[in-house]
C-alpha cells in the first residue's frame, strides 16, 4: 500500500478547519462534539490493536474534564489550549496510575475491569458534594491566547477550530504511530502476546504504553466536551459514556484514522436528528444504526474507501486470520 | 446486633433476586460466550409485564394468589418467546465474530428495548404493589419483616437448586455442559449446538425475567431500571467468575451484604462498595472466585 506522508494529512484537517467558518451555528457545536468524542475514540482504536477494548474510558474522560473545571476554576485559567493541556496531562496520569495494574489482563476482563474501575469513579463523583453531587457544576466560557469572545458565534468557532486542530494531530500522530516498530509491535500482541514475549519485547509495556496514550486523548476530549457544555457532572464517567466512545470505534472499524472522525461526527448527525424527529425513540433509531453497520459493514465505516485499496492485500490475511478463528472457537 | 442481623437478612433478600438475574447471565455467557448487556432489560421487561398482569388480574377481581401465579407464569412465557426470537431471528447472525463485537451486539439491543419498553409503558412510575401484602408480616428475631422479602430467599434458593440438579443430574444438563466445555467436540458428537444455543438464552431470558416479575411488587417500575440492574449483575458474575453458577450464587451474597452494609452504615457509598469488591476481587483473581482452568494456545 502506499503510505501517505504525514505532512499531507495536514491538509484536510486545515481543510477542516477552515470549513467551519461556512457552517451554520449549531452544526458547528455538533461538529465540536463530534471531534471531540473522536478523540476518545480514536484512543479506543489505539488500544484495540493490542487486543483491548477498554469500556471505561469515561473514568479518564470525567478525571480530565473534572481535573480542568477544578484547576480552571481556582487558578482562573480559562485557555482554550492550556484546558486542553491540563485535560491530557490529568487523563495521562491516570492513564500512568491504572495503566500498569491493568496491562495484565486481556479480552472480556480487561473490558470489565476498566467497566468497574470507572463506575467507582463514577459513585465516588455522585456522592462527592463539594463537587456538586450528580448535579455537577458549572464553569466560565472559555477564551484563547488572551482573547475572550463575547459573540457566540465566534466563540464555538474558537472552540470548533481548536477541537478539529487537536483531534487531526492526534489523528496524524496515531496513524504515524501505528507505521512505527512500536505500533507493528502492539498488532502482534493482540495476535499472540506470549510470542511477542519470546522476542523480548514486554506485552504488558506496550499494553501500558498504548493505554497511557489512550488515557491523554480520552483526558484531552474530557477537557472539550467541559468547554463546550460549560458544565460537568459525574454522567462524564458513567458507563453509558464509556459504551457510546466503543460504539464510535466500533462504527469506524479499526483499519482507518479517518474512519473514526466520520464516525463519531455520523454518531452524532443520527443523535440530533432523531433527537429532533422521533424525541422518544433515538435510543431505538441509534440501536438499529448499530446493528445495521455491525451487519453490513463488518470493518467499519472504514472498509467503504479502504476496501478497494487493500482487497488483494487483505484476502490472502483474512483466509489465514479466518482459518485461526476457526481454531479457537 | 440487631443492626448485624439486618444487614444480613437485607442482604440476602438482596442477593435472592440478583441471583436470579446473575444466574441467567453466567448461564448465557457459559453456553453462547456473549456477555449480554440487555440482561437488565430483560429484567425489566419481567418487571413491567408483571405489572400488567397484576393490573389485569385486579381488573378481574381475581384473587391475589391466583393473579400471583398467573403472572409469574405469563411472564416467563412470553419472556422465553422473546428470548427464543432475538436469539434465533437477530444473535445468530453475528456467531463467530469477535467478543467485544457480540458485547455491542447485545447493546444496541439494550438501547432499543429501552425505548421500547418506554413506548408501551411510558416514562412515569407504575406500581404493582397488591401481591406484596399476600403473606403478611413475620417477625424474626424482633425485627419486622414483610413475609413476601422473606420468602424471595428461599424461592431463589430453590431456583439456584433446580437450575444446578438441571445441569448436573440430568442428560439434558450434561449436554448444555458438554456445549459449554468444548462446542466443536459437542458438534462432533452429535449435539445440536444451535438448539443448545436457543434454548439456552431463552432460559436465560426466563430467568431474568421471573426476576423482575418477583421484584415488581417491591419496586417502582421507570425508566433506568435495566441499566442499575445490569451494572449489578455484571459485578456479580465477574466477582464469581464468568459461567459459573456457584459462583454467581457467592457473588451474589457478596453483592447483597455489601449494598445493605452500606446501606445501613455509609449510604454514600453504595455504588462504590459493590465496584471496589469486584475491582479487588479481579485483582488477586483475574478470572473471578470460581475460575475455570482452561488450556492456553502458543
Amino acid at each position: 500500500m502506499r503510505q501517505v506522508h504525514p505532512l499531507v494529512m495536514l491538509v484536510p484537517v486545515i481543510a477542516a478547519t477552515l470549513f467551519g467558518r461556512m457552517l451554520p451555528t449549531w452544526t458547528l457545536s455538533l461538529a465540536t462534539i463530534a471531534a471531540s468524542n473522536a478523540l476518545v475514540a480514536l484512543g479506543i482504536v489505539v488500544l484495540a490493536r493490542t487486543g483491548n477494548v477498554s469500556f471505561g474510558q469515561g473514568l479518564v474522560f470525567a478525571a480530565g474534564g473534572y481535573g480542568v473545571a477544578l484547576i480552571a476554576n481556582s487558578w482562573g485559567i480559562t485557555d482554550a489550549v492550556a484546558q486542553m493541556l491540563i485535560g491530557a496531562v490529568c487523563g495521562g496520569l491516570i492513564g500512568l496510575a491504572i495503566g500498569p495494574l491493568i496491562s495484565r489482563y486481556s479480552g472480556i476482563f480487561f473490558g470489565m475491569l476498566t467497566l468497574a474501575l470507572s463506575m467507582v469513579f463514577y459513585g465516588a463523583l455522585v456522592k462527592t458534594t463539594v463537587l456538586g453531587g450528580s448535579d455537577g457544576f458549572n464553569v466560565v466560557r472559555p477564551s484563547l491566547f488572551g482573547i475572550s469572545f463575547v459573540d457566540p458565534r465566534e466563540a464555538d468557532f474558537m472552540l470548533y477550530a481548536v477541537s478539529v486542530v487537536t483531534t487531526g494531530l492526534a489523528g496524524i500522530a496515531a496513524a504515524v504511530l501505528f507505521r512505527s516498530e512500536f505500533g507493528l509491535a502492539s498488532l502482534a500482541v493482540r495476535e499472540n502476546n506470549l510470542r511477542v514475549e519470546y522476542l523480548g519485547i514486554s506485552a504488558n509495556r506496550i499494553i501500558t504504553i498504548n493505554f497511557v496514550i489512550a488515557a491523554v486523548f480520552a483526558g484531552a476530549s474530557g477537557a472539550f466536551a467541559l468547554m463546550a457544555q460549560r458544565h460537568i457532572d459525574p454522567q462524564f464517567a458513567y458507563w453509558t459514556t464509556s459504551g457510546e466512545f466503543v460504539f464510535v470505534a466500533v462504527l469506524a472499524g479499526y483499519q482507518s484514522v479517518a474512519a473514526v472522525f466520520v464516525a463519531s461526527l455520523a454518531l452524532e448527525l443520527v443523535r440530533s436528528f432523531s433527537n429532533l424527529y422521533l424525541p422518544n425513540t433515538w435510543q431505538l433509531v441509534l440501536g438499529v444504526f448499530l446493528l445495521a453497520v455491525i451487519l453490513f459493514l463488518p470493518r467499519g465505516i472504514g472498509s467503504l474507501w479502504t476496501r478497494q485499496r487493500r482487497k488483494r492485500a487483505e484476502s490472502s490475511a483474512a483466509t489465514s486470520t479466518a482459518a485461526e478463528e476457526g481454531v479457537a472457537s | 446486633m440487631n443492626l448485624f442481623l439486618t444487614i444480613v437478612l437485607d442482604g440476602l433478600i438482596e442477593a435472592s433476586w440478583l441471583f436470579v438475574v446473575a444466574l441467567g447471565l453466567t448461564l448465557v455467557f457459559g453456553v453462547l460466550k456473549i456477555l449480554n448487556i440487555a440482561h437488565g432489560s430483560f429484567y425489566a421487561l419481567g418487571a413491567y409485564i408483571a405489572a400488567t398482569a397484576v393490573t389485569i388480574a385486579a381488573a378481574y377481581s381475581l384473587p391475589p394468589a391466583l393473579g400471583f401465579v398467573a403472572m409469574l407464569l405469563s411472564v416467563a412465557l412470553i419472556a422465553a418467546v422473546v428470548g427464543l426470537l432475538l436469539e434465533r431471528g437477530l444473535l445468530k447472525m453475528f456467531y463467530g465474530r469477535d467478543e467485544v463485537v457480540l458485547l455491542l451486539v447485545t447493546y444496541a439491543v439494550f438501547l432499543i428495548l429501552e425505548d421500547t419498553t418506554k413506548l408501551i409503558w411510558g416514562v412515569n412510575p407504575i406500581y404493582a404493589s397488591q401481591p406484596y401484602e399476600l403473606f403478611g408480616n413475620a417477625e424474626f428475631a424482633g425485627l419486622n419483616y414483610v413475609g413476601y422479602d422473606l420468602l424471595l430467599i428461599p424461592a431463589s434458593a430453590a431456583i439456584g437448586l433446580a437450575v444446578w440438579f438441571g445441569l448436573n443430574r440430568t442428560v439434558m444438563g450434561k449436554i448444555v455442559l458438554a456445549v459449554i466445555h468444548n462446542e466443536e467436540m459437542s458438534v462432533s458428537m452429535g449435539v445440536r449446538v444451535n438448539r443448545v444455543y436457543a434454548a439456552a438464552f431463552a432460559f436465560g431470558v426466563l430467568l431474568a425475567a421471573l426476576a423482575g416479575a418477583l421484584t415488581a411488587p417491591k419496586i417502582s417500575m421507570q425508566p433506568g431500571l435495566s441499566s442499575d440492574v445490569i451494572i449489578l449483575s455484571f459485578a456479580i458474575v465477574v466477582i464469581g467468575g464468568l459461567g459459573s453458577v456457584e459462583g454467581a450464587a457467592i457473588g451474589a451474597i457478596l453483592v447483597g451484604l455489601a449494598r445493605a452494609a452500606s446501606v445501613h452504615l455509609m449510604p454514600q457509598a453504595e455504588l462504590f462498595v459493590i465496584y471496589l469488591i469486584m475491582a479487588a476481587v479481579l485483582m488477586f483473581r483475574p478470572e473471578g472466585l470460581f475460575k475455570r482452568e482452561t488450556a492456553r494456545r502458543i
